[in-house]
Order: C-alpha cells, then sequence, then structure tokens
C-alpha cells in the first residue's frame, strides 16, 4: 500500500509465510491497524469509530428485527408491537436500531461539522471526501426508507410527501413517482420494496466504508493543523505519528465508551424522546396528521425544502425563465439536492491554500455561523410553516448556499492567515512541552 | 473555538431535536406518576385498579387488541397470578362480534371464552349516537404528545415526559359540561382535546362509576389517574425489563469508561511525556 512509510507485516513462521504467499490477509490487518496516524489528533477524531460502530449495531439489530418483522401493509403496525411484547430482548432491540439511528446522524453530523472545519476535505482527500457524501446521501435514504417500515402515521404520510417530490420532475415525474411506489399511492407495495431495499443498503454503505477508510489510509489522516506528516525519513515520520494501534484504538473505545453510556441511558430511560407519537398510530390513508414532520436528523434539509415556495424572487425568476417548467416545487426539490451537493464540492469551492480553519481567522467565524444556521434550519423544519418561520427558513437556507458558493471560494482571497506550525511533531510539543522530547 | 462551537451546537441539537407541533387550545395537566424518570416502577395496585376500571367502563367502547391477555401475569406491571389471569380471561364479554373472527366459535357461531394465549378483543363499536369511532387504546398513552415547547424546543418534554399518560388523564378530567350539535352528532367540550371539541361524552367516565376493591374511592381523579397508568403499562407491558436493562449497560459502560480512561491516560503519558499521579 502507498502512504507514509512504515514498518510492514513480516511473515515469520512456515504457516505464515505460506499463508503470505497466497493470501496476505494478516499483512492487510497489521498494516490498517499499524498505520502511522499523527499524534495530535483531538476528540473530534474519534466520530469514525463511532459511526463505524452504529453501522454494526444498525445492521445486528436490524437482522434480528426482520426476522420478526411482517412487510404487509395489514401486519406490520402490530408486527412491530409483537417485537416490543412477545419477542426475548426485542423492546431493547427495537429501541436500540430506532435510536441508533439517531446516534449514527448525530455522529455524521460532528464528523462532517470537523471536516468541515479542519479542512479535511482538500487536497488529497477528496475522494475521501465525496465517498463520505455518497454514504452520508444513502444513509438517509436508508432511514427515511426504515422509517417507513412500522407503517405509523408519520411512516406513511412521510413516504407520501418525499415521493411526491419525484412528481415535481417535468415530464416523467408522475410515472417516475408510481414506478417507485409500485402503485398509484404508498401501498403494500411500496412498503415491499422499502423493507427489500432498507435491508441492501446498509451493505452497500458498508462496502463504501471499506472505500472510504482505504481511501484516507492512502492519503493518511488529517489532523486539527492541516499539516502534512513529514515523510522524508522514519524518523521525521515516527516524530509526527504514533501507531493507530495501540494509542487510538484505546481513545477512541474511551470516547465510544463514554457515548455510549449516554446512548444506552436514552435507549433505557426516554426511548421515545426523539420520535413521534403519531408513529404510534397505525397508518392511516384517509386521514392526513395535523403535521407531517420527518425525524430530527432530515430537518435541515427538509427546512431548506419548504423554504422555496412561489414568494421568493429566486423562484418567480427560474419559473419564468424556463418557461414555467422549474415550479416552486421543483425548485425546492433541487435546492434540497444541491445543498448536499455544495457539501460534496467544498474540495473544489474553496479556494484558500491553509487547510485547518484554526490558522483561518476569518474563516471561524463564517463556519461558526454555518454551524449555527445548521442548528436554526433544524428548528425552522420542525415548526408549523408560518410567515416567521417561512423568513428565518429562507434567511438560513441563502446562508447556508452562500457559505459554500460564495464564501469559501472569496476567502481564499480576502483571508491573511495565521502562521501554522512547520510539523505536527511542532505543534504537539507546544501543547505538552519539552517534556514529549 | 471548535470545543466551544461543538458545545453550543451540540446543546442546541438536543434543545431542537423534539419536533414540535402546537396543540390548538389543549391543555394537558402534570401527573406525577409513580413510572416516571429512570427509576420509577408501576404501581401493581393502581394498574389493578386502572384495569378494573378499563374493564367495566373503556372496554364497552375501546379495544385494547394489542395486548395479549397473558401480559397481566407478567412481572414488572399488574403481577396476576396465572389463575387470576385465566378467571380475568374467561370474563370478557366479546363486544364487536363482527371485527373479531378469530375469538367466534363457528360450531355456535357464539364467541368462545378468551385463554391467556388470546389477545384482548378488537372493539371498533361506534359511540352511541355518534358517527366516531371509539379508538384502540393499546398504544394511545405513547400516541400521544402531553407536553411540548416551549418554543419548539422540547425541553419541556425533556422534564416532564412525553405526557401520554398525562394527556389520557387530562381527556378525562377536562369536560366543561358543554355540548354543541354539528351536522347531527353530539359533540362534548374538553379542554384537553385538540380543537376543544370530542365525541366520547362527558358521561363516559364519572365517579363512583366502579367500586374498587382494594377500598380506594372511586373518585373522577383517582378513576381517571389509574385508568391513565394502566394505559402506560398495556402501551409498554415491558418498561420495566427495559428500565433494567438500560440501568445495567449505563453502570456497565460508566465503569469501562472509567477503566478505558485509565488506560488511555497510562498509555499516552509516555508520549505526551506526563507523569503518573
Amino acid at each position: 500500500m502507498a502512504g507514509i512509510p512504515h514498518d510492514h507485516y513480516e511473515p515469520k513462521s512456515g504457516f505464515e509465510k505460506w499463508l503470505h504467499s497466497r493470501l496476505p490477509v494478516v499483512s492487510l490487518v497489521y498494516d490498517t491497524l499499524m498505520i502511522p496516524t499523527p499524534k495530535n489528533l483531538n476528540w473530534m477524531w474519534i466520530w469514525g469509530i463511532v459511526l463505524t460502530f452504529c453501522l454494526v449495531l444498525q445492521i445486528v439489530t436490524g437482522i434480528i428485527l426482520a426476522m420478526h418483522y411482517t412487510p404487509n401493509v395489514d401486519l406490520a403496525f402490530a408486527s412491530v408491537e409483537h417485537i416490543m411484547r412477545d419477542v426475548n430482548g426485542g423492546v431493547m432491540i427495537r429501541y436500540l436500531h430506532a435510536n441508533g439511528a439517531s446516534l449514527f446522524f448525530f455522529s455524521v453530523y460532528c464528523h462532517i461539522f470537523r471536516g468541515l472545519y479542519y479542512g479535511s476535505y482538500k487536497a488529497p482527500r477528496e475522494v475521501t471526501w465525496v465517498i463520505g457524501m455518497v454514504i452520508y446521501f444513502l444513509m438517509i435514504a436508508t432511514a427515511f426508507m426504515g422509517y417507513v417500515l412500522p407503517w405509523g402515521q408519520m411512516s406513511f404520510w412521510g413516504a407520501t410527501v418525499i415521493t411526491g417530490l419525484f412528481s415535481a420532475i417535468p415530464g416523467v415525474g408522475t410515472s417516475l413517482q408510481e414506478w417507485l411506489l409500485g402503485g398509484f399511492a404508498v401501498g403494500n407495495a411500496t412498503l415491499n420494496r422499502f423493507f427489500s431495499l432498507h435491508y441492501l443498503l446498509p451493505f452497500v454503505i458498508a462496502g463504501l466504508v471499506g472505500l472510504h477508510i482505504w481511501a484516507f489510509h492512502t492519503t493518511g489522516n488529517n489532523n486539527p493543523t492541516g499539516v502534512e506528516v513529514r515523510r522524508g525519513s522514519k524518523a521525521e515520520v515516527e516524530a509526527d505519528t504514533v501507531p493507530f494501534w495501540p494509542y487510538y484504538v484505546v481513545k477512541d473505545l474511551f470516547a465510544l465508551a463514554v457515548i455510549l453510556t449516554i446512548f444506552f441511558a436514552i435507549v433505557g430511560f426516554m426511548p421515545n424522546y426523539l420520535g413521534d407519537p403519531d408513529n404510534y398510530i397505525q397508518a392511516n390513508p384517509l386521514q392526513t396528521p395535523a403535521a407531517i414532520v420527518p425525524e430530527w436528523y432530515l430537518l435541515p434539509f427538509y427546512a431548506i425544502l419548504r423554504s422555496f415556495d412561489n414568494t421568493v424572487w429566486a423562484v418567480q425568476f427560474a419559473h419564468w425563465i424556463t418557461f414555467g417548467i422549474v415550479d416552486s416545487k421543483l425548485f425546492g426539490v433541487l435546492a434540497m439536492g444541491a445543498a448536499i451537493l455544495c457539501m460534496a464540492l467544498a474540495p473544489w469551492l474553496d479556494t484558500s491554500s491553509v487547510r485547518s480553519g484554526r490558522y483561518r481567522p476569518m474563516f471561524k467565524a463564517w463556519f461558526a455561523l454555518l454551524v449555527i444556521d445548521f442548528v436554526i434550519l433544524m428548528w425552522c423544519g420542525s415548526q408549523h410553516p408560518s410567515t416567521f418561520t417561512g423568513w428565518v427558513g429562507l434567511i438560513a437556507a441563502t446562508y447556508w448556499f452562500a457559505y459554500f458558493l460564495v464564501i469559501l471560494p472569496l476567502l481564499g482571497v480576502l483571508e491573511k492567515p495565521t502562521l501554522a506550525p512547520a510539523s505536527i511533531e511542532e505543534d504537539f510539543k507546544s501543547h505538552y512541552g519539552k517534556a514529549a522530547e | 473555538m471548535f470545543r466551544k462551537i461543538a458545545i453550543s451546537a451540540l446543546s442546541a441539537l438536543v434543545l431542537t431535536s423534539g419536533a414540535v407541533r402546537a396543540e390548538e387550545g389543549a391543555e394537558t395537566k402534570d401527573v406525577a406518576f409513580s413510572f416516571e424518570g429512570p427509576f420509577g416502577t408501576f404501581d401493581e395496585h393502581q394498574l389493578q385498579r386502572g384495569l378494573q376500571v378499563y374493564t367495566e367502563v373503556c372496554s364497552a367502547c375501546h379495544g385494547l387488541k394489542l395486548l395479549r391477555i397473558g401480559s397481566l401475569g407478567e412481572p414488572g406491571g399488574l403481577n396476576l397470578t396465572d389463575d387470576m389471569v385465566k378467571e380475568y380471561a374467561k370474563g370478557i364479554s366479546v363486544v364487536d362480534t363482527l371485527n373479531n373472527p378469530g375469538l367466534i366459535d363457528p360450531a355456535t357461531g357464539q364467541p368462545r371464552p378468551l385463554t391467556p394465549a388470546d389477545h384482548f378483543p378488537v372493539n371498533d363499536s361506534y359511540f352511541q349516537g355518534t358517527g366516531a369511532h371509539a379508538p384502540d387504546l393499546s398504544v394511545m398513552a405513547k400516541a400521544r404528545k402531553g407536553f411540548s415547547g416551549p418554543y419548539g424546543l422540547g425541553t419541556n418534554q425533556l422534564f416532564k415526559g412525553m405526557g401520554g399518560p398525562e394527556h389520557i388523564y387530562s381527556i378525562l378530567t377536562s369536560f366543561t359540561g358543554e355540548t354543541k350539535e354539528q351536522a347531527g352528532v353530539t359533540l362534548y367540550e374538553n379542554k384537553a382535546f385538540p380543537g376543544g371539541w370530542m365525541a366520547m361524552p362527558n358521561t363516559a367516565l364519572a365517579a363512583g362509576q366502579v367500586t374498587y376493591a382494594d377500598g380506594t374511592e372511586a373518585s373522577l381523579d383517582q378513576e381517571s389517574k389509574d385508568v391513565a397508568a394502566f394505559l402506560m403499562w398495556a402501551a409498554e407491558p415491558r418498561m420495566m425489563t427495559r428500565k433494567e436493562s438500560g440501568l445495567k449497560a449505563v453502570i456497565i459502560l460508566g465503569l469501562l469508561s472509567v477503566l478505558l480512561y485509565l488506560t488511555n491516560k497510562r498509555l499516552w503519558s509516555k508520549v505526551k511525556g506526563k507523569k503518573l499521579a
């Protein structure tokens, strides 16, 4: 493998040599575990392990749930309750899976914003970043389809609203929507295909996670200084890094244990806090709930979708310039997609030569505003639409796009960065003093 | 810098997480139920009284179709003995014969005696004199949000709970006595009901409607609390198992965190050049 120079696996015993010449799997595991990792990583570098754990947790609990769940519009709701009431350990398995999605998204947002602040998306890590964005997109799809499976009111109406977005596509929209649903409306065919895809996609995600890790093991980890590990000699590498095992394995496990303590407290003591009570009412196609709201982790992008209505001049302009093809509904859908696409394009939109936000004084303020903006969007998405939330949502959505499309490109030109340390070793020593020598 | 941003963002995330809906005019009263909080447990006597209220009053119109009768004997809930559960099952009358084909004896066409393995019967009958269905109550205590806000932040639920059982209690105790006719249907004013007018009659539950075996005074307030607690149990018969599992996990993971903290500190001390305490 390419990357930072370090000691590689040497087969010693006869059997090891025999296996190594046929399948170098031990070497793969060894090199993965012993990879030199910058020794100045802070606590924002723990989310990768948490996310890997989440994926495993969701797959394991999900497989058990699938053994007892019935994907049928008449039986699905009762089968979920059957899991909670009659299956051994079912109450915990189901709540772990439902709240596991929240932990998954909470961690992925921490992970993404970490990357945005420390410039982890910049060359040479663009491929890692783009794969990560594809994973995030698949996570949204998986979570959305999983939420439909209990067949509660919010499952059904959420599915109706979101699949309805496809009908906004000019020309083929309605046909596409019917093809997706397997009928004219959300029904048994929809439930069955969502179940099938909800089972499939996590394994696609697992494959992409493999690529994600492979990519950043090739480039090496980013770190809080954004300064690359020196690769001139083995001595330089050793001054800048520590092997992943045991240093980061133990550190990450410690962080994971703390996070899981909180997670299990939520699952054990308030498992329905993050959910919508309406989903404990069985789906009823004849009765629309008072408000159709997605789960918290999709709210920011839902708010962007809703922000662009007919009163926005940009929407009116798009409508006029495309001879009416782009209406407010399609505009909203495009905006939601573009909001995620903007993030994925960050490596090419950010023009600054300095990687880490730590040495970018102006960037820091704009980035802090982006984080606040994200939270405001989340709040807007949860509210009943009103004139006030409409305005707040529109301003917040506009800032989201402005950050990626205007501020990131301009800052590279306007900003005067502060001096980054010459090496990771220097940064590390400034924290831990001479004793580190 | 990042830490500050992260902390404020994380706390804000937690605060906004409960998606919030404005329930027009619906007022939920806070009740201190015994099962609230990480260590709260069901009061089996209260649940038994609640079962009595459900059986003698509510079951005339409301079903409980997702609840297995045998659950009444499970630990952590009503703790009825096997004999009591069997006796109770036999005594259940199937009101709605149309929607319970599985409970009808094909030979006689009459409902067969129920056993603990059966679920409570479906009851999809109409309120007398109205066109409204009486909803099934199996998971009602989880299907209603009693508390929300403030300002869409969701912190109220964090301290008071979701408010499902409180909502049920409030519905039963918040009739004003006012009625109105709408499209030939009588509606009853209820301060706790979204919209303020509901089809359930204000006489549905009244003081003294049951006579408690344990001598507790059957005031409307008492009956409402008891049946609300019972319905919370019915919505989640394994709540105690869940809390126990949660507590065990929290203790074990807490200990593991301490051990890993110490391991991590010792491991990194060489790299950081710090002396161990």
